[in-house]
């Protein structure tokens, strides 16, 4: 059905959750890592406004922005659906995964990000937003239900780059006793073999996070 | 057909105009419920309790937040006038250009009209960096939908009425005819369509209300020194 192909970086949340989605559609793809501090001609070319990881290219066209694609791809290899079939189904996974990349992922990373007074306020901020995530997975094997969705690839970052952010933090985010229903759904996700085969070494992501969130503090000493 | 619709909105919201738009040209009955943003209705809270935000769409009880998730919906029931084109690669580089609008020439537009002296300049530069994705993407366009309105259109049509109104309080041009004649263009073609034109929240009030906004922005900076 034409040449896929995916411009990613193993250490990129946004680039796994697509190569789950063509996993699990059975669509063979080839992988372009890029180095995202020393970015290639051909990701420049094919991202110019962000210039950013992932994109796939499709038969010679690009499809950039993770969610926008995971969608492209659902539409395009129609097997194995993502999306559930009903609209207002749909909208609310949309909505969660949006919830997810704006709320959760970000006030994570702040959490982990932050020092002194302030760490504790961005803790709480962070548990704030996985409380709704955890409300939406109780009672479901799955954020698609029975079988495994679109929202679960969007929000399948957890297990691993929040235990890797705990690390890095040095905090507690992802508590057991808080978060039952999210921690039974990680170990099920956790195990499925195409999730499995696509995630990065947890100590390539340590060494990643250490280094991004040293510079990023260390920009901020620098304006005071 | 025993449909219920109703739109909670403030007279104000750009995001909340867009529903306003998608509905009307698709021709969909519905009840209007505006919010005060300083005191928000019990329904709105029990709608919309994650972003407690307008504008919310509850269709037959059912409740959905986040404008551009109202819209692919809206798209879904209501088929006539359809927002998005059928074809994935297009269909995908819609929603980029709607998420591009909402995640960068929003932002960096807000941050010019926010700010004064050098750090308005810098906002500016970027805004206009933005702007010119969207004036390249423009080109050989009537509209971004190509001929009839779409999805990328109401993501962005906010351009449409804000720009002048920021412009005519910051005394400053975020998008001169000159370096953006599609985007100029578009901003009359779009603007002049009867169901966006009908639609305007009231010019004076609009100045008004970002005025004082921007007021307090500035405040807020100046108590940080």
């Amino acid at each position: 059905m034409g040449e896929v192909k995916v411009i990613g970086s193993t250490r990129s949340l946004f680039c796994t959750r697509i190569e789950w989605a063509l996993k699990l559609k059975g669509v063979e793809y080839e992988y372009i890592e890029e180095d995202i501090r020393n970015k290639s001609p051909t990701l420049l070319k094919h991202n110019p406004i962000h210039k950013k990881v992932p994109v796939l290219l499709h038969d010679g066209e690009s499809i950039a922005e993770s969610l926008v694609i995971l969608e492209y791809i659902d539409e395009v290899w129609t097997q194995n659906p993502l999306l559930p079939q009903d609209p207002y189904q749909r909208t609310i996974s949309r909505f969660w995964a949006k919830f997810s990349d704006e709320k959760v992922l970000l006030g994570s990373f702040d959490a982990c990000k932050a020092q002194g007074e302030e760490k504790q306020k961005a803790i709480d901020t962070a548990q704030e937003s996985l409380a709704f995530i955890e409300k939406e997975i109780e009672g479901k094997k799955y954020f698609g239900g029975e079988s495994i969705g679109y929202l679960d690839l969007a929000i399948g970052w957890i297990p691993l780059w929040i235990a890797v952010m705990e690390e890095v933090g040095e905090m507690k985010l992802l508590e057991a006793e808080k978060f039952p229903f999210l921690h039974k759904w990680s170990q099920i996700f956790m195990d499925l073999p195409p999730v499995k085969e696509c995630l990065p070494a947890r100590e390539a992501l340590l060494e990643y996070f250490h280094a991004s969130i040293n510079y990023l503090r260390s920009l901020e000493a620098n304006k005071q | 057909m025993g449909e219920e619709v109703k739109l909670f909105r403030t007279w104000s919201s750009p995001y909340a105009l867009r529903i306003v738009w998608a509905l009307k040209l698709k021709g969909v009955q519905y009840e209007t419920i505006y919010e005060e943003v300083s005191h928000k209705s019990r329904a709105l809270i029990e709608y919309n309790p994650i972003h407690k935000k307008v504008p919310v769409l509850v269709h037959n009880g059912k409740p959905i937040a986040e404008s551009l998730v109202i819209l692919e919906y809206a798209d879904e029931i209501w088929k006539q006038s359809p927002l998005l084109p059928q074809d994935p690669h297009r269909r995908a580089m819609a929603r980029f250009w709607a998420k591009f609008g909402d995640e960068k020439v929003l932002p960096s537009i807000w941050e010019a009209f926010t700010k004064q002296g050098k750090e308005q300049e810098e906002a500016l530069s970027i805004a206009m960096e933005n702007l010119k994705f969207l004036e390249e993407e423009l080109k050989g366009k009537k509209l971004f939908g190509g001929e009839e309105i779409g999805l990328v259109d109401i993501a962005l049509g906010w351009l449409a009425n804000l720009v002048s109104v920021f412009e005519e309080i910051i005394g400053l041009q975020l998008m001169p005819e000159e370096k953006f004649p599609h985007l100029f263009a578009w901003m009359q073609v779009f603007a002049d369509i009867p169901v966006i034109k009908e639609s305007w929240p009231p010019r004076d009030k609009m100045v008004a209300k970002f005025q004082a906004l921007r007021e307090v922005h500035l405040s807020k900076e100046a108590q940080k020194d």
